[in-house]
C-alpha cells in the first residue's frame, strides 16, 4: 500500500499553483514522481473518487481534488457513495462512512423540533 | 497583559461554500453570532489575534507532522481552498513577526511547539475570519493543533497547550485576543457529511461552559471517533482555549446543528476577568 504517497500527490498539488500547473501538462511524468500502485494510478488519472475514498485518502486532501476536477459537492459526496459500493468499506484512514439518514431527512427533522419548540 | 478575549467558534467551509442551502433563519442568525462575536473581540482592543485552529494539511503533512505549531510571520496567505468552492477571495492577512517569536519563545518553555515564518490560511482559520475580522485589520497569530493525521496530539497536551499560550500572552504587555476555531461532532467530506451528535456536542459544550478540566479530558480518541466522528478530533482546540481561561467560565452564544454546514454551528465565549 502507498497511500501516504497518494495522499503526498494530493497534498502537493492542493498547496502548489505550479505542481497543479505541470499535473496539467505532464501528468504522467508527475506520477511518476510518486511510488504508486498501478490502482492508485488508475483512480487518481480517472479520477475515481470512490475508489480514492475506498483507498483510505483523507477527506480533507480528497474534497480538494475534488474542487480541482470542477467536481460539485453533491456530485463529490455521491461519487464516495458508488465508489462504497463498487468496492466496499473505506481499507484505511479515519474517514470510514459509518451510515447517515441524509441532509434532506436531517433538516426536515430539525425543522420540526424548532417549530415544537 | 492578562489575556483581553479568549472564545471559540466553528470553521466549517460549508458555512461559506454552501452558505444559502441552509434554513435562512439558522444562517443569519449564525453570521450575526459571528459578527458579534467579532464586535466583542473588537471591544477589548486587541493588539493581535492567536487563532487556535486545527489545520487540514494547508502546511503541515504526515512528512513532518507537529503536535503543535505557532506562525512567524508579518503576513499570511489564504484561503489555500479555490476562491470559487469557498467563496473568500484569496487575501493577505496581517500577522506580528516580532510578537509571534516572543510568544513561542515563552510556549517553548513548556510545550515543545514548532515554529514556521510561512503558513498559509486554509478554511479553519479563514472562514472565522472572514466574518470575525472582515475588514483583515488585526494582525493574526496562527497555532495549530494536530487533530487530522494520526497519533494525534493529546487531550491534556492540548491543555497544556493553552496553559502556556494564557502565560506567554499574560507575560507580554501587548493586548492578546484567543480564539479556537474547530467542529465538534461532524463527519466532513465523507458519504455522512452533514450528520452531527447533537447531544454529544451539547454534553461538550456544558463541559466546555463549566470549564471542567476532567470531563474535557477524559475522551478517548475512539470514544471521540465512535461518538464525534474523525471531525470530533478537533475539540482539541476548544479544549486549548478553555485552559487559556486560567478557570474562567464560558458562555455558549450560539449553538444549533446545520446539516448542510456539517456541524452545530457554535459560538462561545469564556468569560475572563476584567
Amino acid at each position: 500500500m502507498s497511500l501516504y504517497q497518494v495522499q503526498k500527490l494530493i497534498y502537493q498539488l492542493n498547496r502548489d499553483p505550479r505542481q497543479r500547473e505541470r499535473y496539467a501538462a505532464e501528468r504522467d511524468a508527475v506520477l511518476a514522481e510518486y511510488e504508486l500502485s498501478d490502482e492508485e494510478r488508475r483512480a487518481l488519472v480517472a479520477p475515481d473518487i470512490g475508489l480514492l475514498y475506498v483507498l483510505g485518502v483523507n477527506g480533507q486532501l480528497l474534497m480538494h481534488f475534488a474542487a480541482l476536477h470542477k467536481i460539485e459537492w453533491t456530485d463529490y459526496l455521491e461519487r464516495m457513495r458508488q465508489g462504497l459500493k463498487q468496492h466496499g468499506q473505506v481499507r484505511e484512514g479515519v474517514y470510514a462512512a459509518t451510515g447517515y439518514e441524509g441532509v434532506e431527512s436531517h433538516d426536515a427533522r430539525l425543522k420540526k423540533e424548532r417549530e415544537a419548540r | 497583559m492578562p489575556l483581553v478575549y479568549c472564545g471559540a467558534c466553528s470553521h466549517a467551509p460549508g458555512i461559506t461554500a454552501r452558505a444559502e442551502r441552509a434554513d435562512t433563519q439558522t444562517r443569519q442568525a449564525l453570521q450575526g453570532a459571528l459578527q458579534r462575536m467579532g464586535d466583542d473581540i473588537r471591544a477589548t482592543r486587541p493588539d493581535a489575534m492567536i487563532v487556535v485552529a486545527a489545520e487540514h494539511f494547508a502546511n503541515f503533512f504526515m512528512n513532518n507532522m507537529p503536535a503543535f505549531a505557532i506562525g512567524m510571520a508579518d503576513s499570511y496567505e489564504g484561503p489555500i481552498e479555490d476562491e470559487a468552492f469557498l467563496r473568500i477571495k484569496r487575501t493577505t492577512v496581517p500577522g506580528n513577526k516580532a510578537l509571534s517569536r516572543k510568544l513561542i519563545e515563552r510556549v517553548m518553555q513548556t510545550v515543545d511547539v514548532a515554529y514556521a515564518e510561512e503558513w498559509k490560511f486554509d478554511h479553519g482559520i479563514s472562514v472565522p475570519l472572514h466574518f470575525l475580522t472582515p475588514d483583515y485589520d488585526l494582525p493574526i497569530i496562527p497555532a495549530n493543533i494536530n487533530c487530522q493525521g494520526p497519533p494525534l496530539t493529546p487531550l491534556k497536551r492540548a491543555w497544556a497547550f493553552g496553559e502556556a499560550l494564557r502565560a506567554a500572552a499574560d507575560a507580554l504587555p501587548e493586548r492578546i485576543a484567543l480564539v479556537a476555531t474547530g467542529g465538534i461532532s461532524h463527519w466532513p467530506a465523507t458519504p455522512d457529511s452533514g450528520k452531527i451528535n447533537e447531544k454529544w456536542d451539547r454534553e461538550f459544550l456544558a463541559r466546555w461552559a463549566a470549564n471542567d478540566r476532567e470531563a474535557l479530558l477524559s475522551y478517548s480518541d475512539a470514544e471521540i471517533y465512535r461518538d464525534g466522528g474523525q471531525g470530533g478530533f478537533e475539540i482539541r482546540t476548544f479544549i486549548a482555549a478553555a485552559a487559556a481561561a486560567k478557570g474562567a467560565k464560558g458562555k455558549i452564544e450560539f449553538c444549533e446543528p446545520v446539516p448542510i454546514f456539517a456541524v452545530s454551528c457554535t459560538v462561545a465565549r469564556m468569560q475572563l476577568a476584567a
